[in-house]
């Protein structure tokens, strides 16, 4: 972990209330794709959480909805202004069990960590599939910067607007032989694809939390290993941990 | 050159910073972050006889100048933290370390503090008769005189081990619980604990945490502890740990001027991982600005004269 001030490069609307903002600085905490940051927010006590979407040696970005108060604040940030940052927080995902065909699945905001992921397995020589699921066609994000990586995009919304009507969970049938799977998005949504799948696979959580870094027991679930802390333990957890 | 020292009974700190119960976990999760040894003590997470997962989740919520939390005393047993958990504090830590000790009966009080009596690693016991955020526990201790002597006579009949009992703020009158503690033998006070609170979501027109009350802390409490820290400090004549908000090299001397001989650091160690190591750095040299050279000289000093 690192605490460091980054400078804001670019804070840009992607869908109807989601951002994606760019920062530059030391990215020299960042391990791997699943982990995430936590950003002092001008004006509120709490940090924020959020994964990272992307990173190399000049900064990295992280993609927020804007869902309360302080991300509401966020999408106020403007070129140039600072934010203290932690980095490098939490667990990623473990691309040594990626096998040749992993498949990757996102729901909504969780496409951001999903999309690191696919960044660093392509970058590996591995082409995952990658299937996403969102509420209408206007909330659809990093489809195209998906399929420009070279990933296999399988797309639904729950409308039916774009892609597949329905679910992530409707889509895996028609998905290839896989060898592992990644997934983070909604807990019902996570909860359906561990029902639905026949290999091992690993799970990034949200959580409300007070800290991030694994003092205050405030983002606490309850696992087979006994209880966990989602900022220290997890985010990501492997399927045989999972008790939902 | 200032002197940062300062004592708590028997036990002398090199300075006045301790990270409090609950934000700090059990340690040694800080010394990835920095050499915990620079602080005056730990105390770590509270502990109950057996092991709780605590609270549904939401247990955090934000709220003006700090936040709200409803935990619920998560932690792994009494046994399991001597076995396990202060082993491993231990290895990174040489300074002293204070237990924070709650129960829902007197017995499971008493049981604990004869535990943690063996454990040589334990130099103080911090007893919480003020958690807010369970049921039927901590907090009814702490809010009537006569309970709250019983669980002292009890514990100090068990330990050897200096006993500090922790306060609730949520109650009308402090020093009529800071002085039943005295009279029952307690060897100090740590005062304040959490605000009893509350947020309202807006959109679910619910309250917020799944407890619907949580402990109020950070910056915003800050004149509320200074305040009870004066009050108990014309009450009592045994030392007082001051906590709520300190968040500065000058909120710890503003708390000592009120009558705190240490202080603990809460909500500031989730704010930032180095809150504790900043305050210690700050301290001599913000010690020199306001022209104190022994740190000890100045508690209670907005008392005299």
């Amino acid at each position: 972990m690192r605490q460091d001030v980054f400078t804001i490069i670019d804070n840009r609307r992607v869908s109807p209330d989601t951002y994606v903002l760019t920062l530059s600085g030391n990215t020299s905490g960042f391990r791997s794709p699943g982990q995430f940051v936590n950003v002092s927010v001008p004006g509120f006590f709490l940090r924020r959480p959020f994964s990272v979407m992307t990173w190399d040696s000049e900064g990295f970005q992280i993609m927020y909805k804007n869902a309360g108060h302080g991300t509401d604040a966020m999408t106020g940030l403007k070129q140039g202004d600072s934010l203290d940052v932690l980095t490098g927080l939490g667990n990623g995902f473990d691309l040594d069990r990626s096998g040749k065909q992993p498949l990757l699945i996102a729901g909504g905001s969780g496409v951001s960590p999903i999309y690191c992921l696919a960044e660093r397995l392509t970058g590996n020589g591995i082409i995952p599939t990658v299937v996403m699921g969102f509420a209408s066609s206007e909330n659809v994000v990093m489809e195209e910067e998906l399929r420009a990586m070279g990933c296999r995009v399988v797309l639904t919304t729950e409308d039916g607007s774009s892609g597949i009507r329905g679910l992530v969970t409707d889509a895996l049938a028609i998905s290839e032989e896989y060898t592992f799977v990644y997934c983070c998005g909604p807990l019902p949504m996570m909860k359906a694809v561990s029902e639905k799948i026949f290999t091992d696979g690993q799970f990034s959580f949200e959580a409300r939390m007070g800290c991030g870094f694994g003092a205050c027991m405030g983002c606490s679930m309850m696992t087979a290993r006994g209880t966990k802390r989602v900022c220290k333990d997890g985010p990501v957890f492997g399927l045989e941990d999972l008790v939902w | 050159m200032v002197n940062t020292s300062v004592r708590l009974g028997n036990i002398e700190l090199e300075n006045p910073v301790i990270p409090a119960s609950g934000t700090f976990a059990f340690g040694y999760e800080f010394a990835d972050f920095y050499d915990i040894n620079m602080l005056g003590a730990v105390v770590i997470k509270g502990l109950t006889r057996d092991e709780r997962y605590g609270n549904p989740q939401p247990r955090i919520a934000e709220c003006p100048g700090g936040m709200l939390n409803a935990i619920g005393l998560q932690n792994p047993g009494v046994e399991k933290v001597i076995s396990e958990e202060i082993p491993k504090l231990r290895q990174c830590f040489q300074k002293p370390i204070i237990a924070n000790v709650s129960g829902f009966s007197v017995d499971e009080y008493v049981e604990c503090c004869e535990k943690l009596e063996q454990e040589p690693e334990v130099s103080m016991l911090e007893i919480n008769i003020s958690c807010p955020n369970v049921k039927h526990g901590g907090m009814s201790f702490g809010t009537d005189p006569g309970s709250a002597s019983e669980v002292v006579r009890a514990v100090k009949r068990v330990t050897s081990k200096p006993v500090f009992i922790k306060l609730t703020p949520n109650i009308t009158d402090i020093t009529v619980m800071a002085r039943a503690c005295e009279d029952a033998g307690a060897d100090g006070l740590t005062l304040i604990n959490t605000l009893l609170g509350m947020r309202i979501d807006l959109n679910s027109r619910k309250p917020l945490l799944a407890n619907k009350t949580g402990g109020y802390s950070g910056k915003g409490i800050f004149p509320v502890a200074v305040r009870m820290v004066y009050q108990v400090y014309e009450s009592v004549k045994i030392p007082i740990i001051g906590v709520g908000g300190i968040s500065s090299a000058e909120d710890v001397l503003e708390m000592m001027f009120a009558g705190a001989s240490a202080v603990e650091i809460g909500a500031a160690n989730l704010v930032s991982p180095y809150a504790c190591r900043d305050l210690v750095r700050e301290l001599p040299a913000t010690m020199e600005r306001y022209g104190i050279k022994e740190l000890k000289s100045i508690i209670g000093e907005a008392h005299h004269g």
